[in-house]
């Protein structure tokens, strides 16, 4: 059973215009949300999307866009207080980039 | 092969020359001691600092045409993988992620384009090999980019299966992926990996509750006697149902959003428990502190599932976050003045 988190929510698009097919957002997505169909990048399941942003960093020509980041609560809280971006877990005292 | 010196890790089992430098040469094997740490990691409060030396590792007889293989430099990660490479010979080119696994590492950019392609430049890795193939786990894909290490450095980026367990069948199959090795689990085991520590984080939590019961229980009976257990197990059942039952039960719980599943299982625990001596002030305050509680252990989980947006986690925390106040307050408010006998 695929498990499915919000409906309908998440901000993943493609630019059919910019995309080439080359399927590398297929390749990296690891929810199977793109289709290449007549060498396009379709969305087929945009509710199976975590928004890893996995395809956008890998699109060579910059096709996709998505708001990307960890989806953690912990994280969101945590932003909330310190006003940075949401990041999970203790943060690293050799870093100040925080891990989950 | 060299001597062994004495402070360098038990998995090092040699090192291979090459024309730049001495490689060190892993074993394939997990020795009870890899084991037995990894378990020792996995109850510790937080999972950090075990570590290992970024760089490039040799297994078997790896030569100028064997395959390289990126990993992070956690080591319950290298451990996995160096498993998996179980007679082949290949090459392990480790990043620097802090100590922490490649998806949570790639997420953060530290497993990522600038990293990976340091340490491509640092190990001299066009000097090893003659081919311009590497082999990055998908989950890896997060943080970095296959054009611009191909631009910056000329090593073309496959993208390796999601799991270390697929990958002698990714190497038989010419390095192609079937559609199991792209797409992520999120089976039991996998819902429970993370349970041991988050027990022992709620270690603290258990006290805290353990200590406010007691004085609660002897402001209304005056005495540390079995009713105790009334307040007290309530809490513990609630930590217990939030951090355990809810990610083992995840797929069969209502509701797509996890503080609503969380919200379904505590008024269930919280009805339950309050039928033990029912009263309704008791049912009422039962049901306002139960149910927020399991329901933000559960919102928490999302850091832990696979599946989560960060869109989504937010909309949820904006809803919840102020009823989960509001009924703890009153709740709170109910249960203290039960406790003095006023109402």
């Amino acid at each position: 059973m695929k498990l499915k988190y919000l409906k309908n929510v998440a901000s993943i698009k493609v630019d059919t215009e910019k995309c080439i097919g080359c399927g590398i957002c297929f390749d990296v997505c690891p929810h199977d949300v793109f289709k290449i169909e007549n060498k396009k990048a379709l969305i087929t399941d945009k509710d199976a999307c975590m928004e890893c942003g996995a395809c956008k960093m890998n699109c060579p020509v910059d096709a996709i866009s998505v708001n990307s980041g960890v989806g953690c609560a912990a994280a969101v809280y945590g932003s909330f207080f310190t006003k940075s971006e949401a990041c999970c877990g203790p943060k690293d005292s050799s870093n100040d980039k925080c891990c989950c | 092969m060299h001597k062994i010196n004495n402070n360098k890790p038990h998995w090092i089992i040699g090192f291979k020359d090459t024309d730049s430098k001495k490689i060190p040469v892993v074993s394939t094997k997990l020795s009870t001691k890899d084991i037995l740490s990894g378990w020792i990691v996995r109850w510790r409060f937080y999972r950090m600092n075990y570590k290992i030396k970024e760089g490039l590792y040799c297994i078997g007889e790896a030569d100028n045409n064997s395959p390289v293989f990126v990993t992070a430099n956690y080591k319950l990660t290298f451990d996995r993988l160096r498993k998996e490479l179980h007679g082949i010979n290949a090459w392990i080119l480790v990043l620097d992620t802090k100590g922490v696994n490649v998806w949570c590492a790639a997420g953060k950019g530290t497993f990522g384009t600038i990293e990976l392609t340091k340490r491509i430049r640092e190990t001299n890795l066009e000097k090893i090999v003659k081919h311009k193939n590497i082999i990055v786990p998908q989950l890896g894909a997060t943080g970095v980019s296959a054009h611009i290490v191909k631009k910056l450095t000329g090593f073309k980026v496959t993208y390796g299966p999601v799991e270390a367990k697929d990958i002698k069948v990714f190497l038989k199959n010419n390095f192609v992926k079937t559609d199991e090795m792209r797409i992520i689990n999120f089976k039991l085991k996998d819902r429970l990996a993370v349970t041991p520590t988050e027990i022992v984080m709620l270690i603290p939590a258990t006290i805290i509750i353990l200590a406010v019961s007691v004085i609660l229980n002897f402001i209304k009976y005056r005495i540390f006697g079995p009713a105790l257990f009334t307040d007290f197990i309530p809490f513990i059942g609630a930590l217990f149902i939030g951090s355990v039952i809810v990610p083992a039960l995840l797929p069969i719980l209502p509701f797509r959003s996890f503080a609503l599943k969380g919200a379904a299982i505590g008024l269930i625990w919280a009805v339950l428990i309050s039928l033990i001596d029912f009263n309704y002030i008791k049912l009422i305050f039962n049901i306002m502190l139960l149910t927020p509680l399991i329901s933000f252990i559960a919102l928490n989980y999302t850091g832990n599932s696979t599946f989560t947006s960060l869109t989504g986690v937010k909309i949820e925390v904006k809803i919840a976050t102020p009823i989960f106040i509001l009924s703890i307050l009153l709740g709170s408010i109910l249960k203290i003045l039960n406790s003095f006998n006023i109402i």
